[in-house]
């Protein structure tokens, strides 16, 4: 293997590890605002592995909409929470056994699933820009699935305002 | 290497020489050909690097000498003028300070996120310089995708913003980070959607690939002068990228007279030093922004035959536009919290979406045209 090949196994190693840290961190961390901030931790794991499989659009786009929207929300939701200053709740309930149970048969399911399927795999590395070749396919050979998702995201907006003002 | 390039292009040439002198070296000490690549790669990014952490807070120290004159003179006072002449040394006393205060831990506070907080709010705005054109061929990195990558870099700064406000547990600090937090979501939008009508004009988000779509007309085809759409589409990128770096008269989160100072009030020392960097950055960073994208960045006349007019040109457009934000503070009092909100989502984004339909029917208009008229033509 070659120098480069070499440091980008360390690298994604790296990347990988502290991804699933900070994914531990999440479940783990008693604080529920910590649990928040280590998602975002999270997140920037995923948006590095995008990076080194050279997606720079999904990589840069998670970061926009992952951390800068959705974490967002996240905190915002856990800072209008009452009470939510010195609380800490424990986060295992006498439930947790079979939730482990269950998340672990799909766990197990969805990995041989995963295994099975026979993906489809170019030989050839990635040529040029990605980005103008993503928003042509989305917007003529997906342009229908395209239209439903945003006629899908139209419907919750409207739906939680309804909600909202109840 | 002729001295009339050296001294038309400074810091491009110097650079090549130094990277192609670093080349030279390795390859005669017999070291291989994938290991020179690393290290020359490692030795030019940390050069770059530092020529970015060095200039960034140089730059903040004099914005807040140049706040403090011109806003002195808006309202009839003198301004620094102790240190050194014109109080042009005022700044290095001001850090000096800053690094030499005690920093205060509150005993209350939440210690991790109450440690990261400055740390999270300021290395976005150091990553945004990344990706800044400074002048012709004078980027860190020229990313294909720049402009989202700037976007992304702003949004990340209410993560920073949120731990301030939440981990400092004062209400002050509580309210000034909430307040924050609802008006950057709110005013992201409309500073996307402007940024939209651009990319809609020069079809491409590369900062470099923007810049150099303007040089019609002399160097001075620039976007705000594609009316009626590139005006308007700069104001309201102005207006909504002052309020979501919280500056004047949108500084409800650090509202003095009601919150202390917001969600920094439990910082001191350097910590504190840290949030009026990224607040002094972050006007910098919108301001070259705007330069780039409706003024030409880089862009100008005889730009072609002598490169580092580039840099005067980035810079001067940059520092007028931050004058026009210190201008604001100078006469613009704070508006209320449901005015924020109102003029946010009832005016700017419709505004801002009809601007962006607009564009785009005009854009395919004259496509359309143009095909007609060449199809006569043929």
């Amino acid at each position: 293997m070659d120098l480069f090949g070499v440091i980008s196994q360390l690298v994604f190693l790296l990347v990988a590890v502290l991804t699933l840290a900070a994914g531990l961190a999440t479940v783990l961390l008693r604080n529920v605002f910590h649990a928040a901030l280590a998602l975002v931790g999270t997140f920037f794991g995923v948006a590095a592995i995008y990076l080194m499989l050279e997606a720079e659009f999904l990589a840069i786009v998670q970061i926009l909409v992952y951390v800068g929207a959705i974490a967002v929300l996240i905190l915002f939701a856990v800072m209008l929470t009452r009470g939510m200053m010195q609380t800490e709740d424990s986060n295992i309930n006498s439930q947790w056994a079979w939730a482990a149970t269950a998340i672990g048969v799909l766990f197990v399911g969805l990995f041989i699933l995963i295994l099975q399927v026979p993906w489809k795999i170019s030989g050839q590395p990635v040529v040029g820009d990605t980005t103008p070749a993503l928003g042509t396919a989305l917007l003529t050979t997906y342009l229908l699935p395209f239209e439903v998702v945003s006629v899908l995201l139209l419907a919750t907006l409207i739906g939680a305002f309804i909600i909202a003002r109840e | 290497m002729d001295i009339w390039t050296l001294i038309t292009d400074p810091f491009v040439t110097i650079y090549n020489l130094l990277r192609s002198g670093i080349i030279g070296l390795l390859a005669s000490l017999g070291v291989p050909p994938d290991w020179i690549a690393l290290i020359v790669f490692l030795i030019m990014g940390i050069i770059v690097v530092t020529a970015i952490l060095i200039v960034a807070p140089v730059m903040m120290m004099y914005m807040t000498w140049l706040e403090r004159k011109l806003v002195a003179r808006m309202q009839d006072r003198v301004g620094p003028n102790r240190v050194g002449p014109f109080g042009l040394l005022q700044p290095i006393a001001d850090m000096i300070k800053f690094l030499t205060k005690e920093d205060i831990v509150p005993e209350g506070v939440d210690k991790p996120v109450h440690l990261l907080a400055p740390i999270v709010v300021v290395i976005p705005v150091i990553l945004s310089f990344s990706v800044i054109q400074f002048g012709v061929g004078m980027g860190a990195v020229d990313l294909n995708l720049g402009l989202l990558f700037l976007l992304a870099m702003g949004s990340m700064a209410t993560i920073g913003v949120f731990m301030a406000g939440f981990g400092s547990h004062n209400k002050f600090a509580m309210i000034g980070g909430m307040r924050a937090a609802a008006q950057i979501i709110s005013y992201e939008i409309p500073q996307i959607l402007s940024v939209v009508v651009v990319v809609l004009l020069a079809g491409s988000i590369s900062l470099n690939g923007i810049i150099e779509k303007q040089s019609g007309l002399f160097g001075l085809g620039w976007y705000f002068f594609y009316l009626p759409v590139g005006p308007i589409a700069f104001f309201i990128f102005l207006l909504a990228a002052t309020a979501e770096i919280n500056r004047v008269p949108f500084d409800l989160p650090e509202a003095e007279s009601e919150l202390v100072a917001g969600y920094h009030t439990e910082y001191s020392g350097m910590k504190f030093g840290l949030f009026y960097l990224a607040e002094f950055l972050n006007t910098f960073i919108i301001s070259a922004i705007a330069a780039s994208l409706f003024f030409g960045g880089w862009q100008g006349p005889f730009v072609q035959q002598i490169p580092a007019l580039g840099i005067a040109y980035f810079f001067g457009k940059t520092i007028i536009l931050i004058g026009i934000q210190l201008w604001f503070r100078g006469s613009l009092p704070r508006i209320r919290v449901d005015q924020l909100m109102n003029f946010g989502w009832k005016r700017l984004v419709p505004a801002t979406l009809a601007l962006i339909l607009f564009t785009a029917a005009f854009l395919w208009a004259y496509r359309v045209l143009n095909q007609f008229l060449t199809g006569l033509g043929g």
